[in-house]
């Protein structure tokens, strides 16, 4: 007998693990989930200088041609595909006047960690909307992103 | 007080039928008790504690699970093609299928051995190996993919393998089916099997930086049939364990005419004693033919080589070589516990299982307490190399884990359950019933010097009842248990793909942080890659014609592309410019008679298309990868054999147009 009722609740057991509204408290936030949650007013995010390691950048008032120069070359292996250099739309925004536009900081930023800054800034998040695209992110290093910014700078006109 | 009376009758009826369902234990939802479902429940967005490597069987395939959830992480193509990866349809890939019989697209991958340093599991590698055409391949655990393949010459059914040394020093293969070797001539009849017919067991030597693959020599042994093997560990490293059966050297209705002995035998090899006999030039060199295939990631290409000529040394006439150690009925597993001291066979058709010393086998060398030879080798006394039998374990017992505590779990194909007994003593502590028919079973670095017991997993032959119904063929079925507490407890179904032969698993943070995200496109060395869309083209040589494609979220450069005439080969090379991780890209073409592709971040592969009719024919991403997705697409214009149309090619701009030459 006593072996019966133990096999009732093994049967009780299994149909109470069995139901899902049992387990609703064991959600758990996902990598995914948590940058969901920060998006759209995150009351710290910097719209000018985006999110990332880089701020306070100064750059000096002519261009280093050389590092533009191998800027170009990373721009037609990773960028080209999406970026005219002109203002014109592409797959997102032509690059022509980026430099003006944004705070070297908010390139760097943008450029090694879209992901975040897509999720954030506003217009970006305005730009999705049109784009529908997001941004891949081209696993480019400090170092290619900084001569891809001083690509954008002789793009824009800086000697 | 009646309603009460009542309520007990009822209830005593529930408790009736509840306990008569409790008697038969091998009822499909039967065996499960308590917390099982809190021991394997991962919640959404984490991650499993251990990765599973479970042989696909006969599907070819290789299987990655999460341990304990059982989710299907991943199925690695390996002797086989698989249509959702391309692999074995792009041009880069066949040479992996190569063998010295052609393009084999299929074999029967049985067990998986991972990579280990000092005898622990160490993350690199899995190998495993082809049964039917025999083969052992290499997948790298970086890239989740197949790495290598290797074919063995003089052998056929390459069932004992790819079981490794304790520092991946050789991967071996042994054949399970004993045939004439490749250097005479194998027209002989069939009858004259114990003249003509004969056994090898190879060591694969692996590269202790890049894993490499070689055939370092090979052991020529009496026609028998070579089943599982094990290598030596600790005091024991520098000797391998094969177990074999038909020593009737039986050729018809095996069934019956293998299984007349009372014994057959573990083979144990000294292989540092090989070494020293390689060394002193004693292997003879023989010509055959056997592929070794390799994958490169900078190139993002397979090549296939036909290499000529393997080492064999003599069982017979090199002493100290090899050594039979008697075992009852047709052993089938044979299996090293983590101390390297014990020798477990597993006579399938035996009601005991033989658990040997390895200090008692030594002592028996050298006191040379042969009861005789076999096809030249000694037979060592079965009395003088064993520690102990344990006594009625159930019935057909198959495979052997060690749980590091002293205690070694053997799986029962015909009693359907796993036994746990203890090594010292040899009694029996539990047992528990397996879903149905257990095969291999499998506990994490369970072949190990070092085991983390926290569960076993029965890998079963039959399934019947444990799934939904899903026609004459069930998916196979793999159960979870518990074995942190003294009784083993069943706490997962799961099914698995193909026949699990034997599995690996080991925790996930050996693996998880190596995995590569994506192949950096700056480094791509393919002769073909576009780096860029500035290098798109399309360039035709004579009836060949090489198109250099780029991918991106979300369009194809070039996606219009005139020129084509029917018959021409035309090669698609295709690079994904993403650099983004689980961003890739597939590509397939209306009528290609092959696949598709699906290139990854950074890669380039070739997709070749022979048009056999006039007309516009679209190509497209097959993986979905961004809003736009569907609009990632393009045509080509095929004219008719002997056209002048133009080649002309491009995208939005730069698209051909009308009355206009060139780009």
């Amino acid at each position: 007998m006593k072996k019966f009722l133990v096999s009732g609740t093994i049967a009780l057991t299994i149909f109470a693990c069995g139901n899902p509204g049992q387990n609703s408290t064991e959600t758990s936030s996902t990598p995914a989930a948590s940058t969901e949650a920060t998006a759209n007013g995150n009351p710290s995010y910097d719209p000018k200088r985006g999110e990332g390691k880089f701020e306070n950048m100064e750059l000096p008032a002519t261009l280093d041609v050389a590092m533009a120069e191998k800027g170009k070359q990373i721009y037609e292996v990773k960028c080209a595909s999406c970026h005219k250099l002109s203002d014109e739309r592409l797959v997102g925004p032509g690059w022509k006047g980026v430099s003006a536009k944004h705070k070297p900081e908010w390139i760097m930023n943008f450029i090694t960690n879209p992901d975040a800054m897509i999720d954030q800034d506003p217009e970006l998040q305005a730009q999705l909307e049109i784009c529908l695209v997001r941004m891949p992110d081209q696993n480019l290093s400090d170092d290619d992103a900084r001569q891809l910014l001083e690509f954008m700078r002789q793009n824009d006109g800086v000697k | 007080m009646k309603l009460a009376q009542s309520t007990l009758a009822a209830l005593a009826i529930a408790t009736l039928l509840g306990g008569m369902n409790a008697c038969k234990p091998k009822s499909a939802g039967s065996a499960v008790s308590g917390n099982a479902a809190e021991k394997v429940y991962v919640p959404p967005g984490k991650y499993d504690e251990f990765y599973n490597f479970v042989s696909g069987g006969f599907s070819g395939q290789l299987s990655v699970y999460g341990l304990p959830s059982g989710r299907l992480l991943r199925v690695i193509p390996v002797f086989s093609v698989d249509p959702e990866k391309g692999w074995g349809f792009s041009e880069e890939t066949k040479p992996m299928l190569n063998t010295s019989h052609g393009f084999v697209p299929w074999d029967d991958l049985h067990h998986v051995n991972m990579s280990q340093t000092n005898g622990e599991i160490d993350g690199r590698w899995v190998f495993v190996n082809g049964n039917n055409t025999p083969r052992v391949a290499r997948v790298d655990l970086k890239t989740f993919r197949t790495a290598e393949i290797l074919e063995l010459p003089n052998s056929a059914g390459n069932h004992s393998s790819p079981f490794i040394t304790e520092n991946t020093e050789y991967v071996v293969a042994g054949t399970r089916f004993s045939v004439p070797l490749d250097n005479v001539s194998g027209d002989v009849p069939i009858d004259t099997y114990k003249k003509n017919f004969k056994g090898t067991v190879s060591f694969i030597s692996v590269d202790k930086d890049n894993g490499q693959m070689d055939i370092a020599f090979q052991i020529e042994t009496p026609g028998v049939n070579f089943d599982l093997s094990h290598a030596g560990k600790g005091p024991s490293h520098g000797w391998f364990f094969f177990s074999c059966y038909n020593t009737e050297q039986a050729y018809t209705l095996q069934e019956v005419n293998a299984s007349k002995n009372d014994k057959d035998f573990i083979m144990a090899v000294n292989w540092k004693k090989a070494e020293e006999y390689l060394k002193a030039g004693k292997g003879k060199k023989v010509q055959v033919k056997y592929a070794h295939n390799t994958y490169s990631d900078e190139n993002h290409s397979a090549t296939s080589e036909i290499r000529k000529e393997v080492t064999v040394l003599s069982s017979s006439e090199l002493e100290g070589l090899c050594y039979f150690i008697p075992c009852p009925k047709s052993p089938h597993g044979c299996d090293v516990d983590p101390t390297g001291e014990y020798i477990v066979g597993s006579g399938k058709l035996a009601a005991l299982i033989p658990v040997f010393s390895f200090t008692k086998m030594l002592k028996a060398i050298e006191d040379k307490a042969y009861e005789g030879d076999y096809g030249g080798i000694p037979v060592i006394k079965y009395e003088a190399a064993l520690h102990g039998e344990v006594q009625k374990p159930g019935l057909g017992p198959l495979h052997t884990e060690f749980d590091g505590k002293g205690n070694a779990i053997t799986s029962m194909f015909v009693s359907s359950e796993l036994v746990k007994w203890n090594i010292q003593s040899l009694q029996v502590v539990d047992r528990v019933p397996t879903y149905y028919s257990v095969g291999h079973l499998m506990i994490p670095g369970g072949d190990s010097r070092k085991p983390d017991a926290k569960y076993v997993i029965a890998y079963n032959k039959i399934t019947k009842d444990r799934y939904l119904p899903t026609g004459p063929e069930l998916s196979q079925s793999a159960q979870l248990y518990d074995i942190t507490g003294d009784k083993m407890q069943l706490i997962l179904d799961f099914p698995t793909i193909g026949e699990p032969h034997y599995a690996q698993a080991v925790r996930a943070e050996k693996i998880r942080d190596n995995s590569l995200k994506i192949f950096k496109i700056e480094d791509n060395k393919h002769p073909y890659a576009a780096k860029g869309e500035k290098e798109t083209k399309v360039v035709r040589e004579g009836n060949k014609v090489h198109v250099y494609l780029t991918e991106i979220r979300s369009h194809l450069t070039p996606d219009n592309i005139e020129g084509i005439r029917v018959g021409d080969e035309v090669y698609f090379h295709v690079t994904n410019l993403e650099q983004d991780w689980d961003i890739p890209h597939g590509f397939a073409i209306k009528g290609a008679d092959n696949g598709e592709l699906l290139v990854m971040p950074g890669e380039t592969s070739t997709l070749k298309w022979v048009p056999n009719r006039v007309g516009i024919f679209p190509m497209y991403c097959t993986d979905f990868c961004s809003a736009l997705h569907q609009e990632m697409s393009g045509y080509i214009r095929v004219s008719p054999a002997g056209s002048n149309v133009p080649i002309k090619w491009g995208t939005g701009e730069t698209a051909p147009e009308d009355n206009t030459s060139g780009q």
